[in-house]
């Protein structure tokens, strides 16, 4: 049922959380943005979310859903007359749309986290050929989806926007790391689309800062090898 | 022109419980397809020409559309064609149901496969059967006295999960370890007994036995894989 009282858990760092965050904006709906602490988690993110414990959670009238491209679908559905819809109208476009998110997460984000957490140079290299090979499907899948106009939903932003565009700040963070999968040369337009997507205004209200987030990054690291090296 | 070709193919591999989930959804919609039996060890250039990006099966054909991927086919079918809804109407309830789905198909396949192949005697073995009974217990829970994840009919979950119900009990018996039992999870057993007898569903289960002497022959193999990935 459309409107009511709209919560997210999340926090400013998480690109997942952003997703949702980028959803609500384009759709002009407001929400009550709860920042989590997840060295210190809240019953309401534990009850709400009690399989995996994690960020995002949207909750609706009560009524948690988890999971970013979930959530991401259950406000397009359940808010259809309000903003513009997010999946396609066409059905096999909609597939296709489907088809990409799955592949951001499942390739793409999953390569590129392990160019920063794996255990091995070894590890670390193959996961930037991954990740470079992945970039290199989603310049095609932005070809297919976008047909020449600016952005994979068409005219106006959809779901694998959002779902991609929520890197933005994974992208200028592996930037100060020399890493650029989606530079000019190689991904022309990825990189012409992430610009457009960066400019927009509802993207720049929930795109977290990049100095933050690369101390943040570097300060998780630290923690996580310091966590190795002592056990 | 050839009118009686069905508009609708699906590439398979025989035994596979993706496979399967596409399958079933064409049946219980009533939508005609042809089968194309591929095979894993020997890939044909119609999969690969098909699905280039990832190289697997299930990969539906429906006219000039290529579709990939289990669940997203599961929801175009879905969509696309008459029938009983796979998916609930109500955006929460579907909500629901793609989290529970998402859930087994990341949740379930390395507990058990582990708890499944590797060594008796192994330290670790302990701590991924906990694991795998912890989800299990907590799909059990889901299922609140239904018959089916979808009510009183299968449904999108049913099928998703269709793995746990049929592929399940072979390897239970290939590698003589048992994670379902009727006394920890007895919603969950009558679940599987249910979907497996479902006439609908039936017509495009793989034959048990041809399951078994499959994994039966792997067993070394995936033995071996156990011991090898303990670490990743």
């Amino acid at each position: 049922m459309a409107g009511g009282e709209l919560k997210l858990l999340g926090t400013w760092a998480s690109p997942f959380a952003m997703r949702v965050k980028l959803a609500l904006n384009f759709k002009g709906l407001s929400y009550d943005n709860i920042e989590e602490d997840l060295r210190n988690k809240s019953d309401l993110l534990i009850s709400s979310n009690p399989v995996h414990k994690k960020v995002p959670v949207l909750i609706h009238n009560g009524k948690p859903i988890c999971e970013s491209r979930i959530i991401v679908e259950y406000i397009d559905e359940a808010f259809v007359g309000t903003g513009p819809s997010l999946l396609p109208a066409d059905l096999y476009e909609r597939a296709i749309a489907r088809f990409w998110a799955a592949y951001i997460d499942n390739k793409l984000l999953a390569s590129w986290f392990q160019t920063f957490t794996g255990k091995t140079e070894e590890e670390k290299a193959e996961a930037v050929k991954q990740t470079l090979a992945a970039a290199e499907h989603m310049e095609a899948a932005f070809k297919e989806c976008s047909k020449g106009k600016p952005f994979f939903g068409g005219n106006s932003v959809g779901y694998v926007d959002v779902t991609l565009g929520s890197l933005v700040a994974l992208v200028r963070t592996s930037e100060t790391y020399d890493f650029k999968p989606f530079d000019a040369t190689r991904s022309p337009l990825l990189n012409a689309w992430l610009e457009r997507f960066a400019a927009l205004d509802a993207v720049k209200t929930v795109v977290p800062d990049t100095d933050r987030l690369v101390d943040y990054a570097k300060t998780r690291l630290a923690e996580a090898a310091a966590a190795v090296s002592n056990n | 022109m050839a009118t009686d070709v069905p508009a609708v193919k699906l590439i398979g591999w025989y035994g596979s419980p993706y496979v399967h989930r596409a399958e079933v959804a064409l049946r219980l919609k009533g939508v005609p397809y042809e089968f194309i039996r591929d095979d894993p060890i020997n890939k044909s250039e119609l999969l690969l020409q098909h699905n280039p990006i990832h190289k697997k099966v299930p990969v539906l054909l429906h006219g000039d559309r290529t579709i990939c991927e289990s669940l997203v086919i599961l929801e175009y079918v879905d969509e696309t064609f008459d029938g009983p809804p796979l998916l609930p109407v109500d955006p929460y309830e579907r909500a629901m149901a793609r989290f529970w789905a998402h859930f087994i198909d990341q949740k379930f396949a390395r507990p058990f496969w582990m708890s499944f192949w590797m060594c008796e005697d192994d330290e670790h073995k302990e701590a991924f059967v906990k694991e795998a009974k912890g989800n299990l217990a907590i799909l059990e829970e889901q299922l609140k006295g239904r018959r089916f994840f979808g009510g009183d009919a299968v449904g999108f979950l049913d099928v998703a999960a269709c793995g746990l119900a049929h592929w399940l009990g072979v390897i239970e018996e290939v590698s003589g370890v048992t994670l379902v039992n009727g006394d920890e999870f007895p919603a969950f057993c009558k679940w599987a007994k249910a979907y497996v007898n479902d006439d609908t569903v039936k017509q495009s289960l793989p034959d048990r036995d041809e399951l078994l002497a499959f994994f039966s022959g792997n067993k070394e193999i995936y033995m071996a894989l156990a011991r090898a990935t303990l670490h990743k």
